[in-house]
């Protein structure tokens, strides 16, 4: 759903607070809304202190892994001599997910403000903001809220009036899936070809121009000013009493076969099911939910007996054999071909792997002709146990994990959804082509 | 390097002790244990995306690239378990869905490493079902062409001409499985040292068009020789097929030339095969020059040589042992000796300390000077009449056949004739440096080996036999069987190569005495 619209009751709204709100866009609409309130107070802390509150927060990394953001920043040793860099990981290409490019659309300086803090908190003088190169309205609205911000003398080589310099760039990507895994994207920040890196060493030791850097989400940098001005503990109590684990909000991109797709915010541990029947108004008229891709195409596909039993957040996904990830939610209805989702799904990351490590470079590309071989009726029963060894040989193999995400679907697919792959080969034919057909 | 700590760990069971930060295929090969790999080469900066070398690391989650994972200590290490085995099989599968088999016409085959995985241990049959990937054959200039269906995109080409030519020319182009080597736009592999990404490629895709279609691997002899065509000795294997040389590779040595070899060297071998070759000894008698048998011949140029002084014109491309009897000619009689070498631009390798093609282009200029003669432009500038000139492989200009006809006699000790010169006593057919040994001394004062790649013609003999021959025929004790025993008879009259042996030397050579060597090579 398109802003602006009212939320729903049940969503806590912190970070999408002012989206579809015009005048939160401009530094003084910011600054009225409570803006840079938490940065001045960050710069008259210790950067220790920062990551304290931080760590305390339990806040954890919103972009698929879920590090410990606190944990994150104190690698990074003070005083060793080095420049330091902090790098805003705004290449949102997850497929399913659409959070952070809400956040820079509606709350550009919500995003500053945190690279602001974060930058501060980790002795970085420089934050890169590296945005999606698709993401045309987002880069306009960043770029005038960084020249905002330097120009009122917010971030530059005096913040906020106290000598600590804080700059902050936007930098445009070239629209490449692969930069958004971070050491891809310190690659093609550097100007070189967006490969991503042997680890270690890590970013933390050497990261952005072989110095020592920090990269953040979005949505995990934009949540640290409300962290400051709050206070660690009512972050906390955003959680499952049983999970401590994970807390906050979440943002939830909604997208395919759901009556209102959109963003949602929600605090962690949110009922999976309240979400999708509640928030989300369940599906179509005269359908039913078949399938849930909850955290971006990368994650294992949830059945309904497992997604209607799921708790959102980190540990609550895991636990019915899903992930997190960028919470980007993909819903099928039983009118979908699983088949065909999934060839699609394959699809992507076969054009999208850079092509570095055999396994992915081939097994993506192979994975999706087998894929769409089945879903054209010409499969065999032989294929699937073929794209099963093919998934293996790419999961944990490879330098990054595209790989990975390219076989967990198929894999998760052919395990739950096994009756329409082997109804594709043994009726020649796609059965959900032929109803639609009929 | 006293301070760099030993990490202790165990590779197939075997007991490794190796310094802090080598890479795990680097270890194992200490033990004799060869981790298959792709991307990795010693003389490259590691890429670790081939994922061939990946191995089994006791209480890891998962397999690790051997090739990018330091040794740590008390690791327990397995190549060849079930689970690293299944992971090499799996890389292989893909490897080869998209690569011709065509074999049978491919230059690698024989030399090619996907060919040796996969029979050691790759599947016996292809899952794959859908059309191979195609991409038509570029040309990337100079002695290169590329093959993109059989690529692999190791990419140890694009690493070669980044990190170690320094001068940037192919990348990876597109991604996915579309992905290719590509040539950036108005650039060419014409760097001096580009041929080395034929030699690089683990695969048939980087072809030399210089060798293309001329043989297969397995019917070539390879010898350890050094590469004559400038000072810096770069190590190298010549390759012969049927007594003719078809190719020229660098032989690895760190302390010379790492893995690399430049084109220059690469190319330029064909003289080695001439046509125009001396095949018979020849004597002056009733004013004709004609054929003689050795005995006759030798005793026309000793009989020329003896009493008169003479002047040595000695090739800077003949072996130290040559030169050395040369120089025992020249101080017999009382003589003198002299070369000129040809020049042409200085080419280096910017990755690899103290490696060019140094503007001096001759093997052994360095052992020449050591050995007496002197280095001038105007090699004949003290001949004077009564002298009689040797010739020995050195080649001539115009004028300078103008000024050796003026000499009172003339001996050509060589492998090509010497044309227009009326004056020639006696002419002793030699062998080319492909076709004996011997030793060179290159810029840095390096004494290195070259064995006998290919037959001699006709009845020519190793320049360092006909000189002792000929040595024994002006009176000169010069009882020698082999080159080693001219070489131990060189060092023990020059001080410079005191303690140097055929032996020490090996095949990787050894430094002269006192040479100034560049840092980090082994004196």
């Amino acid at each position: 759903m398109g802003y602006p619209h009212a939320p729903h009751p049940r969503e806590t709204t912190v970070l999408s607070k002012y989206f579809g709100d015009r005048d939160a866009i401009s530094l003084d609409g910011w600054r009225k809304r409570g803006g840079y309130v938490a940065l001045e107070k960050a710069l008259g802390m210790t950067p220790a202190e920062i990551v304290g509150v931080v760590k305390d927060s339990g806040l954890r990394g919103r972009g698929g892994a879920g590090f410990p953001t606190g944990l994150k920043w104190s690698f990074m040793k003070p005083g060793d001599g080095k420049p330091h860099y902090l790098c805003c990981n705004a290449d949102e290409s997850e497929p399913g997910t659409f959070k952070d490019r809400e956040i820079m659309r509606w709350t550009p300086h919500a995003l500053i403000e945190g690279c602001a803090i974060g930058s501060y908190a980790i002795g970085a003088e420089t934050c890169y903001i590296y945005i999606r190169g698709e993401f045309t309205e987002p880069l306009e609205r960043m770029e005038a809220a960084v020249r905002e911000a330097r120009a009122a003398g917010v971030i530059g080589p005096n913040a906020m009036g106290t000598g600590k310099r804080v700059d902050v760039w936007v930098h445009k990507g070239a629209g490449a899936y692969i930069c958004g895994e971070e050491t891809a994207l310190m690659n093609s920040l550097e100007g070189r070809r967006g490969n991503p890196r042997i680890k270690p060493p890590f970013p933390a030791v050497a990261g952005v121009f072989g110095q020592p850097t920090t990269i953040n989400n979005v949505e995990t940098l934009a949540a640290v000013p409300h962290i400051l001005n709050n206070g660690a503990d009512w972050y906390k109590k955003m959680a499952r009493a049983d999970n401590p684990k994970s807390t906050g909000t979440k943002l939830w991109s909604v997208c395919g076969n759901v009556a209102r797709p959109g963003n949602y915010e929600v605090e962690m541990g949110f009922p999976f099911k309240d979400f999708l029947y509640d928030l989300c108004g369940g599906p179509p008229p005269g359908r039913k939910f078949k399938a849930v891709i909850p955290g971006g195409s990368s994650v294992p596909i949830m059945n309904m007996e497992e997604a209607e039993a799921a708790l959102m957040d980190y540990e609550g996904m895991v636990a019915k054999g899903s992930m997190l990830g960028s919470a980007g939610c993909i819903v099928i209805d039983d009118a979908q071909c699983m088949v065909k989702q999934i060839a699609r799904l394959a699809r992507f990351y076969a054009h999208e792997s850079c092509a570095q490590c055999t396994q992915c470079r081939e097994g993506t590309a192979w994975a999706t002709k087998i894929m769409e071989r089945i879903e054209a009726g010409e499969g065999t029963m032989a294929d699937l146990d073929t794209l099963l060894e093919i998934g293996d040989n790419m999961t944990g193999k490879t330098i990054c994990v595209l790989s990975d995400s390219c076989a967990v679907p198929i894999a998760s697919g052919i395990e739950k959804w096994r009756d329409e792959f082997e109804a594709h080969i043994k009726g020649k034919r796609c059965p959900f082509r032929a109803a639609a057909a009929a | 390097m006293a301070d760099v700590k030993t990490i202790n760990l165990t590779i197939e069971r075997r007991p490794v002790a190796v310094p802090e930060g080598t890479s795990l295929l680097e270890a194992a090969r200490t033990v004799g244990v060869l981790i298959p790999h792709y991307c990795y080469h010693p003389g490259l900066p590691v890429a670790g995306v081939c994922r061939m070398c990946l191995v089994e690391v006791e209480k890891a989650p998962k397999l690790a690239p051997a090739c990018a994972t330091s040794v740590a200590d008390g690791q327990i290490v397995h190549v060849h378990s079930e689970k690293a085995r299944e992971a090499r099989k799996g890389v292989l599968e893909m490897l080869l869905i998209n690569h011709p088999l065509d074999c049978p016409i491919c230059d690698q085959a024989g030399e090619c490493e996907l060919q040796d995985y996969t029979f050691q241990e790759g599947r016996k049959d292809s899952r794959y079902r859908e059309p191979k990937r195609f991409n038509p054959v570029e040309d990337f200039g100079g002695d290169v062409v590329y093959v993109p269906n059989r690529c692999i995109l190791c990419t140890r080409c694009v690493r070669f001409m980044d990190d170690v030519a320094q001068e940037p020319v192919l990348n990876v182009s597109e991604r996915g499985d579309r992905a290719y080597i590509g040539k950036f736009e108005g650039k060419d592999l014409t760097h001096p040292w580009a041929g080395n990404v034929v030699e690089l490629c683990p695969v048939g895709a980087l072809l030399s068009k210089d060798f293309l279609n001329k043989a297969r691997a397995w019917e070539l002899d390879r010898t350890a020789s050094i590469c004559p065509n400038c000072t810096q000795g770069c190590n190298a294997i010549i390759e012969t097929r049927d007594n003719t040389v078809v190719r020229m590779r660098p032989r690895a040595n760190a302390d010379v030339n790492d893995y690399f070899l430049c084109d220059a060297g690469r190319l330029d071998y064909r003289w080695m095969n001439g046509p125009n070759r001396l095949e018979l000894p020849q004597a002056r008698r009733n004013g004709l020059l004609a054929d003689a048998d050795w005995d006759i011949a030798l005793g026309a140029a000793a009989a020329a040589i003896r009493g008169k002084r003479t002047l040595v014109l000695a090739s800077p491309m003949l072996s130290n042992e040559a030169l050395h009897l040369l120089s025992r000619l020249v101080r017999a009689t009382g003589g003198s000796g002299a070369f000129r070498v040809a020049r042409g631009p200085e080419a280096p390798l910017p990755g690899v300390k103290d490696l060019s093609l140094r503007s001096e282009r001759a093997a052994n200029v360095i052992g020449a000077e050591k050995l007496g003669f002197k280095k001038t432009d105007t090699p004949l500038a003290g001949l004077q009449a009564t002298d009689v000139l040797v010739i020995a492989d050195h080649a001539l200009t115009d004028a300078e056949i103008e000024a050796a006809s003026r000499a009172s006699a003339v001996v050509v000790i060589g492998t090509t004739l010497v044309a227009g010169l009326s004056n020639v006593a006696a002419v002793l057919p030699i062998t080319n440096f492909a076709e004996e040994e011997g030793t060179f001394t290159n810029l840095r004062g390096r004494v290195q080996r070259f064995l006998q790649a290919k037959a001699a013609p006709g009845l020519a003999r190793p320049s360092w036999f006909v000189l002792a021959d000929l040595l024994g025929a002006l009176g000169e004790s010069a009882n020698y069987f082999l080159p080693a025993d001219v070489f131990a008879a060189l060092a023990a009259s020059h001080a410079e190569f005191a303690g140097l042996t055929y032996d020490r030397i090996g095949l990787r050579g050894l430094p002269v005495v006192g040479a100034a060597q560049p840092a980090g090579v082994a004196q």
